[in-house]
């Protein structure tokens, strides 16, 4: 266990009394005293700090904001280049069969590109835009630590150390000053809160997390309530809900692929497994990812095999996430399902402990999102 | 009140046993989410797994502690699983369990051999 990585806030998760798990080489804190439910609801009806310092923050940087912009979307099929000054995009990057291998957050931050990816992840996802991209530098920012507030008083939380925090809209992106630290902060997050993402320098990073938590409306939310949370907001998580032998339409990742970078558009393709994906948006796909509700209050997790029938034999899928939703009361899932049986409102089955259990077919997100657009 | 190394209470109620878990399994298993019991008429033998329980972070099952019938299981667990934490020796109990050979709890831990193996 002591080769485990820690985050600049490692201390202060112990102190606030968590228990701390080993993730993606990190050691993280998984839920603390309040517990995973507690800390759920918390940040549904308030606000949640959530340490995510184990993810990769990269700056991508070339002769000016096009250049970066331009040799990125060789590696990634959105549209990066027409995103404007400190707006922030969602997208992946693809292998040649058209699957996907990270997703990420990427913000135009005037002279450079400022992505976000997934902390298991990281270290190829900086090997494949070193070894792939030409007249652009690429540098791991490793003195930074992440911290996401998320719910809806985080909004009134960070506008009370800088009143600009209440200026920015969904996904915009500027810098603030937080507790003295120079803070790049997003408006996003991984909840389906509204809430912003702010990168502070790793020494300051404990006095930010502090003066967020001393407000009454604040408590620390662990890996536990995050992935309940971003469950329910129908976020993916790469590795589950998505991985290299899915590909963005499979994934139902369509809306992330602007049309310029689609066939016709003014930059169609160019990145790896173009043909392969491009050519799925036009004809189709033989199964797709949705969202799913278990009747019953039994949790179905990650890998229960889902079919047609109560008796049917031939598998049509299987669950990609899932567990117990505090804010819905009851279980959810997200799973892929083979092509015809993905309509809302279809009924499936899926085999728990040996019993073919029903549930539905359900649009995304299970609670509705509540960002500030 | 009796307990298994599997962090089971057992409490006799006349020629019953009333089993559920410890407040000391429900906090390390967390926020229970779902319970399904056993049928009641069933007969179980020792540890034969009759109960599963879910968490906000996994399954784990629960295994009869003794051989015997089930007699009643506890259904205001089964809609408000939440009180296997609020009220784990209480309110939160499991089944009853009609005893076939009493004598298999002879050997289990009292409360002050329970406190020391989860000390």
């Amino acid at each position: 266990m002591s080769d485990l990585l820690h985050t600049p806030l490692h201390d202060l998760h112990v102190e606030l009394g968590a228990k701390m798990v080993p993730f993606a080489g990190y050691s993280m804190p998984v839920q603390y005293p309040l517990g995973v439910m507690g800390e759920h609801t918390h940040c549904r009806i308030k606000a949640g700090l959530f340490d995510v310092s184990h993810m990769g923050q990269v700056i991508v940087k070339g002769a000016d904001y096009a250049t970066a912009a331009s040799a990125l979307e060789t590696l990634i099929p959105v549209d990066i280049l027409g995103l404007r000054e400190n707006r922030q995009r969602y997208g992946f990057f693809t292998n040649d069969a058209g699957g996907i291998m990270d997703d990420l957050m990427l913000a135009n931050r005037g002279d450079h590109v400022f992505v976000v990816v997934n902390a298991a992840c990281k270290i190829a996802d900086i090997a494949h835009m070193t070894a792939k991209l030409d007249a652009v530098t690429v540098t791991e920012i490793t003195d930074r630590a992440l911290l996401a507030l998320q719910g809806p008083s985080a909004e009134g939380v960070l506008s009370a150390l800088d009143p600009r925090a209440a200026d920015m809209r969904f996904m915009d992106i500027a810098t603030l000053s937080i507790a003295g630290a120079e803070a790049w902060v997003s408006r996003s997050g991984y909840t389906g809160e509204d809430g912003y993402e702010i990168s502070v320098p790793a020494e300051q990073a404990v006095d930010v997390a502090r003066a967020l938590l001393a407000h009454d409306d604040v408590e620390p939310i662990g890996l536990g309530a995050r992935d309940s949370l971003r469950l329910e907001a129908g976020l993916c998580l790469y590795g589950q809900d998505m991985d290299d032998g899915l590909n963005p339409v499979e994934a139902s990742l369509t809306w992330a692929i602007q049309k310029v970078r689609r066939t016709d558009g003014a930059r169609a393709g160019g990145f790896p497994g173009a043909d392969i994906i491009l050519k799925a948006l036009e004809k189709g796909v033989a199964r797709h990812r949705v969202g799913l509700k278990p009747e019953g209050r039994a949790p179905m997790r990650q890998g229960v095999p889902l079919f047609e029938t109560a008796d049917s034999e031939t598998q049509i899928g299987f669950v990609t996430s899932g567990g117990f939703g505090p804010s819905v009361g009851g279980p959810v899932a997200m799973g892929i399902v083979a092509d015809s049986l993905h309509k809302s409102g279809t009924v499936l089955y899926g085999e728990l402990r040996g019993k073919r259990l029903p549930l539905t077919v359900t649009p995304l997100p299970f609670i509705p999102a509540n960002f500030k657009r | 009140m009796k307990y298994t190394e599997e962090h089971e209470w057992l409490r006799a109620e006349d020629d019953l046993i009333v089993v559920g878990i410890t407040e000391h399994a429900t906090t390390q298993l967390g926020d229970i989410v779902f319970v399904e019991l056993p049928e009641v008429g069933m007969t179980v033998v020792k540890d034969e797994e009759i109960v599963v329980i879910e968490s906000v972070k996994a399954a784990s099952d629960i295994m009869a502690p003794i051989d015997g019938e089930i007699v009643e299981v506890n259904d205001a667990l089964t809609d408000n699983p939440s009180l296997a934490n609020e009220d784990a020796i209480g309110g939160g109990w499991f089944f009853k369990i009609k005893p076939s050979d009493p004598s298999q709890m002879d050997n289990m831990m009292d409360e002050a051999a329970y406190n020391k193996l989860i000390a």
